[in-house]
């Protein structure tokens, strides 16, 4: 029983932590992309067509990384090439990924989806009580945990993620360095496209193998939040994504269980149990102001 | 070509007829410069007269629109930053490149060679800093750092560099004269290895002390080229200036009246890791008096402001007095609305913001204070923006800001035309109390000589005035006493005449060695001049 809810849980949890730390990344070097709704569900979409025309849930995934990343670019090109508003464009896109998906899906739905399947690591995998929870998993979950180690490792130990924060914190004086701000910048959306539509295609594959319009269900605005009260750092976005996944899980049980309490009130509590926990874990104002991207939302023209 | 192959093939670096074209306007026009190796060359130019811009055009940030740089004998294009270094130019920005959410080593680490560790680095930028004189702890983040030490980080990230050609836009405005001398000697020594030095600074002694050659550029264009030691000070003020700069006068007869400004037994804890407690501050300003309080970077000068302004309030309201009243808790608009002023250091983000035009400017930091004068309507605080306009073109009329159109952003104002317009727009207001910190920092000669009389003014027409700065000529120049702060301990106020230049350099240089970096800290200066 127990096993069964971690295991929910990890489900939940694993879309939202990737489609935040793809954003993480990307607003991290001072783009914020308010896409990440419709880089997903355009992940979704073109993880189950692909899944669906080749039979392999593998090339599904492929398949929904780069629908995701080249969505991306389509937000890369207008607002660093063209230097069009962010907040705008990033709207427009999540509203654009909404249309095209629902449009591309349509042949799909109702139709039957293939499971990706667990990836069961030999001997890890029987330790006892933890062992199923953590090493009988899909790749999805696997690719979310080397992710936020990586990411990690990247932005605050190696010299490229030294430059990607450097242009995220200050792109005038980035470029006086001589770094490409529009290059770095242009790598940071498409990451963050890519592990959108990474997640996008864990819900078609793994979540509810199935096409349904919209199923992202606003899981890209919730990644959006969990970035800001992780304070722009990964082990913080993993903290929180498994928190508003167990308790989205739990309310459900309790839910089932008919505890006296609306069920609006019950679907409402991991929206505010994840704000409020994390808004405890980033009231140091001095470490919020170190790791909060100073030219967050800027656009930046070289020159003048 | 206007120039021989003897002389091309002798510079390091030479430029013929460099333009630069803003729209109409030209930042640049036909610019000759001649740098010899080894030699200390001085760029000289009031505040908008075209040094800056042609230095980032030296330094690959701006591309020329005509004209040709030379490098080595070799003609070519600098592209880039990145390209410009290297070739071996190094360059010390007058408003830092600093990323303030990024450490020290952090800093240094992004304009050096990737394969070299953090760690080596954090620990070679020590060394070389304490070699130099310029203490930093490499893990302190920018964020904490005064302005003086922001640009501590600056010199010896160019140093690090190992550049032929090292250019400085202004180095020694925040430093204190002995950390000056420090940095001359750095200066020297770079010359006698052979590397060249493009120094820009306003302090026309300076320049006559240690540089070579000088160019003077004026409106854009090259006014003249001289060896500033056999000039005077006045003489190159002149090239610069096309006037004489006018003198500040002080009448020494002025009554000191009640006090205004009264501050007893003030501590303040240390906000962050990196920043100085204040410990009991005890100064009282009389009406007509300027109290000056000296200073190296960053031993409390920021954190006595925010506690004088209100900008972050005291627990016990007892400790600051504005004209009798008690102020500790109250915020910088209460304490405005009791006839006080401030001027805080930062021009861009704190005094003014870039991105707003001066009429919003101004409306910002008075509609409390000034409510009536430009607000109506009640609670529904209607901007009265004619009265506004009325103002600022009062303001910039009294104060002689030179801007482009009506009403520019502050942003697109340079630093000295800025700085006038920010004093000016706490002085028409006629305070009782002002309080400026670094009231004329990287401003030209001509702009910090108006600045100056407009304080002394003010003192004389019955108001106290706190003048915090690190620049002693200034402080000998507008004080009636002078305190001295070190390590967030404010020294008795001493009168003008009683203290001379060199004891006060001594009582703020005694205690900064140990000030900002660790005892841990490897001290090894041999081993930094090896790399």
């Amino acid at each position: 029983m127990f096993e069964a809810i971690l295991l929910t849980v990890i489900t939940a949890a694993t879309p939202l932590v990737i489609a935040a730390l793809g954003e993480l990344v990307t607003e991290r070097a001072g783009v914020l992309n308010l896409g990440v709704e419709g880089m997903m569900i355009m992940g979704a979409v073109c993880a189950f067509a692909a899944t669906q025309m080749t039979g392999s849930p593998y090339i599904g995934i492929v398949a929904g990384i780069v629908g995701g990343g080249l969505f991306s670019l389509l937000f890369g090109f207008l607002t660093l090439t063209l230097v069009a508003n962010q907040v705008a464009t990033g709207l427009a896109l999540t509203i654009l990924g909404l249309g095209i998906s629902g449009q591309l899906g349509e042949s799909f739905v109702g139709q039957p989806g293939i499971k990706l399947q667990p990836i069961v690591i030999p001997l890890l995998s029987d330790i006892p009580f933890f062992g199923r929870v953590l090493f009988a998993q899909d790749l999805t979950f696997y690719l979310s945990i080397a992710l936020v180690i990586g990411i990690n490792w990247f932005l605050f130990k190696s010299r490229r993620g030294l430059k990607l924060r450097a242009i995220g914190d200050n792109h005038g004086s980035a470029h006086a360095l001589g770094i490409n701000v529009i290059r770095t910048r242009y790598l940071a959306v498409l990451f963050g496209g890519a592990c959108a539509g990474l997640a996008g295609a864990q819900l078609s594959l793994v979540y509810t193998p199935q096409w349904v319009e919209n199923m992202s269900a606003g899981r890209g605005w919730i990644a959006l939040a969990l970035v800001v009260f992780a304070s722009w750092r990964p082990w913080r976005v993993l903290a929180g994504g498994y928190l508003f996944g167990a308790v989205t899980i739990g309310q459900l049980h309790a839910q089932a269980f008919g505890i006296g309490i609306p069920s609006q009130v019950l679907s409402a509590l991991p929206y505010v149990a994840t704000i409020v926990v994390l808004i405890i874990i980033s009231h140091n104002r001095r470490t919020t102001l170190i790791n909060t991207p100073a030219s967050l939302g800027k656009a930046f023209v070289p020159d003048r | 070509m206007t120039f021989s192959e003897s002389e091309q093939a002798a510079s390091l670096l030479s430029v013929r007829g460099l333009t630069k074209l803003f729209g109409d306007f030209a930042a640049c026009s036909g610019i000759d410069l001649d740098i010899a190796p080894g030699e200390i060359h001085a760029l000289l130019g009031e505040n908008g007269a075209g040094k800056s811009t042609l230095v980032k055009m030296l330094f690959g940030v701006l591309q020329p629109s005509g004209g040709q740089i030379v490098w080595q004998g070799n003609p070519l294009t600098i592209g880039s930053p990145g390209e410009a270094r290297q070739l071996g130019i190094g360059m010390v920005f007058q408003h830092f490149s600093l990323f303030e959410a990024l450490t020290v080593a952090e800093n240094i680490a992004l304009s050096l060679d990737p394969k070299t560790p953090l760690a080596k680095i954090a620990e070679e930028a020590a060394s070389l800093s304490k070699a130099y004189g310029l203490p930093l702890d490499p893990y302190a983040h920018v964020a904490d750092l005064s302005v003086g030490e922001r640009q501590r980080i600056e010199i010896v990230r160019a140093l690090l560099q190992n550049p032929k050609l090292i250019i400085l836009d202004e180095p020694t405005s925040v430093l204190t004269p002995q950390e000056a001398d420090r940095l001359f000697e750095t200066l020297f020594k770079l010359k006698s290895e052979g590397r060249s030095v493009l120094y820009i600074s306003h302090r026309l002694e300076e320049v006559r002390r240690i540089c070579d050659r000088a160019t003077v550029l004026r409106h854009g264009k090259v006014t003249g080229a001289c060896d500033p030691r056999q000039e005077t000070p006045a003489s190159l003020a002149r090239m610069m200036v096309g006037t004489e700069v006018a003198a500040v006068h002080r009448d020494e007869t002025v009554a000191l009246g009640d006090v205004q400004l009264d501050v007893t037994d003030l501590t303040v804890k240390a906000r962050s890791p990196f920043a100085v407690s204040l410990k009991n501050i005890s100064m009282r300003v009389r009406a007509g008096e300027i109290l000056a309080i000296a200073g190296i970077a960053g031993n409390g000068q920021s954190e006595l402001f925010d506690a004088l302004s209100g900008e972050y309030p005291v627990a016990d309201d007892d400790r600051i007095k504005v004209r009798g009243k008690s102020v500790g808790r109250t915020g910088i608009n209460g304490r405005r609305l009791l006839g006080a002023s401030f001027v805080p250091e930062e021009r861009h983000g704190h005094a003014a913001v870039p991105g707003m035009s001066l009429t919003d400017n101004l409306l910002l930091a008075r509609s409390q204070p000034d409510r009536k004068a430009f607000l109506s309507g009640g609670l529904a605080s209607i901007v009265r923006s004619g009265a506004i306009r009325l103002a600022t073109k009062r303001i910039c009329q009294q104060m002689d800001v030179r801007k482009s159109g009506e009403n520019p952003l502050a942003g697109s104002l340079s630093g000295g035309n800025l700085q006038k317009f920010v004093v000016g727009r706490e002085l028409d207001r006629q305070p009782s109390i002002m309080i400026v910190n670094q009231p004329t920092w990287g401003v030209d000669a001509g702009a910090a000589s108006r600045i100056r009389q407009a304080l002394i003014d003010l003192a004389k027409s019955g108001s106290a005035v706190v003048v915090i700065s690190q620049d002693l000529d200034e402080i000998f120049e507008v004080a009636t006493n002078i305190a001295v702060i070190s390590e967030g301990k404010l020294s008795e106020p001493h009168p003008v005449g009683s203290l001379s230049l060199e004891r006060i350099g001594l009582m703020m240089g005694g205690i900064h060695e140990s000030h900002s970096i660790p005892d841990a800290m490897p001290s090894s200066p041999e081993a930094t001049h090896a790399h």
